[in-house]
């Protein structure tokens, strides 16, 4: 899309005046909801996302049941307030889509087989939203997995990258999403490196796409780090003995 | 305890090679590598590696003693919720009562506690419950609490240290339920220091001598009254 707005400039500055790896402030906040078995809020930017996380529980109505391993309802949605026009509220088709990729690859960290019959359920709220939303969302989801107590193979930890004016560049804003040419939100598993999901929308060459590729992996290992302190300062700071 | 300090560990984890370690509850092997599958606290006996859940669900092992409280009423069974991912089914044969066909409900009801022991938990995770054993009754009266199923252990203490300070200081009964529950009877004053002192032991389970410090909380109370 031809825009009228500089993206980056002639240092390689971004509009936030961010370096083109580098990754907006992220902070997490772990086990902030004392009815849900595990939660999370996080803020990625302009991003502010709140994870609940319920179960495992006996999966209703029973026809959805898999007698060998549990079920993973992700629940991704958009308040009517977290955009600049009033979005109208409840699922709509993106917000389905999202549900289930994150769903989809929620399914592959979690160690399944342990409840029989169950379902996890994980509702991901964004309460703002400036690009990026699913990544935000699937990260905060990964933290409050481990908060739950859930049995995990890894903590799932996401994040984007995306071309703007010709260039990759790592975690796009919004404007840069708005008006740049590809976006490339992926998840992984930051222990093994495999992918839990990916998406792109708009076009990039092979040698770009391999370039984007490397950057987000990079950038979802810092996003990991993040995780893995916040849930570690939540529960270190248990009473010392004297 | 010979450690310093226990470690907290979160999913994912390293822990130590599968070779001269063997991998315990909470653990997974990989590419001969020992993980942490979930957040706990590390505990190394001999060569095993345990992780021990922070928090999560009461993971039901037959021969547990739990209180769980009854969902429903059916012709011939109950359904009865043990804080357990699954409701849990107790069968009119496995209560004391000669009950008849259809009159479950004038035995137990809806809302109604019992002290129960886990019969048999099947691949499925099918959770049949009994209360054909040892002081097994239906609650009446009392107090129920409850504290994570996985901090137990520490409220009970070692060969029953901690949970025989709190009968003896405070003249209460007390059944604590391996699923986290807890009955306590006694008078309402007794109730109410067992509670501060169950709230007591949730917030610093992790902490060492803590049998102690509650000792002395309670030696306290006795000589405030």
């Amino acid at each position: 899309m031809e825009s009228d707005i500089k993206l980056i400039d002639d240092n390689g500055k971004r509009l936030d005046g961010r370096a083109p790896d580098e990754l907006r402030k992220i902070k997490i906040e772990v086990g902030v909801l004392h009815r849900a078995e595990g939660s999370c809020y996080l803020e990625w930017g302009g991003n502010k996302v709140m994870v609940a996380v319920y179960g495992p529980k006996e999966a209703l109505p029973r026809h959805t049941q898999n007698p060998l391993r549990a079920i993973v309802n992700a629940r991704y949605n958009m308040a009517a307030f977290s955009v600049d026009d009033r979005k109208r509220p409840g699922p709509d088709r993106r917000s389905r889509e999202i549900s289930k990729v994150i769903s989809e690859a929620l399914e592959k960290v979690i160690l399944l087989e342990k409840f029989p019959r169950a379902s996890i359920d994980v509702n991901i709220e964004v309460l703002n939203a400036e690009a990026g939303t699913r990544c935000a969302g699937l990260t905060a989801a990964g933290v409050a997995l481990a908060d739950a107590g859930i049995p995990l193979k890894d903590i799932p930890v996401s994040c984007a990258a995306g071309k703007i004016d010709g260039h990759v560049v790592l975690d796009l804003g919004k404007e840069e999403d708005n008006f740049g040419d590809a976006d490339l939100p992926i998840a992984i598993s930051p222990r093994t490196n495999e992918i839990l999901l990916l998406q792109m929308d708009g076009h990039l060459t092979v040698e770009e796409f391999d370039k984007a590729l490397e950057m987000a992996i990079n950038g979802c290992h810092i996003a990991s780090d993040i995780q893995k302190k916040a849930i570690m300062d939540k529960y270190q700071s248990a009473p010392e003995v004297k | 305890m010979s450690q310093e300090k226990r470690e907290i560990v979160i999913p994912s984890q390293l822990l130590g090679d599968a070779e001269g370690n063997k991998a315990g509850r909470g653990t997974f092997i990989e590419n001969g590598k020992i993980y942490s599958e979930m957040l706990g606290i590390l505990s190394k006996r001999s060569n095993y590696i345990n992780v021990i859940p922070l928090k999560g669900r009461y993971d039901a092992i037959e021969g547990d003693f739990v209180i769980g409280i009854v969902r429903e009423a059916m012709a011939s069974s109950w359904l009865v919720d043990i804080n357990a991912p699954y409701p849990a089914l107790l069968h009119v044969n496995e209560v004391p009562w000669d009950v008849d066909f259809g009159e479950t409900e004038k035995y137990l009801n809806h809302g109604d506690s019992v002290m129960a022991k886990i019969l048999q938990v099947d691949v499925e995770k099918k959770l049949q419950i009994t209360l054909k054993d040892r002081n097994l009754y239906k609650i009446r009266g009392g107090h129920i609490t409850y504290i994570e199923p996985s901090k137990v252990p520490r409220l009970i203490g070692k060969k029953g240290s901690m949970i025989s300070l709190l009968k003896k200081y405070t003249r209460c009964r007390i059944f604590v339920g391996q699923n986290g529950r807890i009955w306590i009877d006694g008078a309402e004053d007794d109730i109410a220091k067992v509670i501060y002192a169950i709230r007591k032991i949730e917030e610093e389970s992790l902490a060492f001598g803590l049998t102690n410090r509650i000792e002395e909380l309670l030696k306290k109370d006795i000589k405030d009254v």
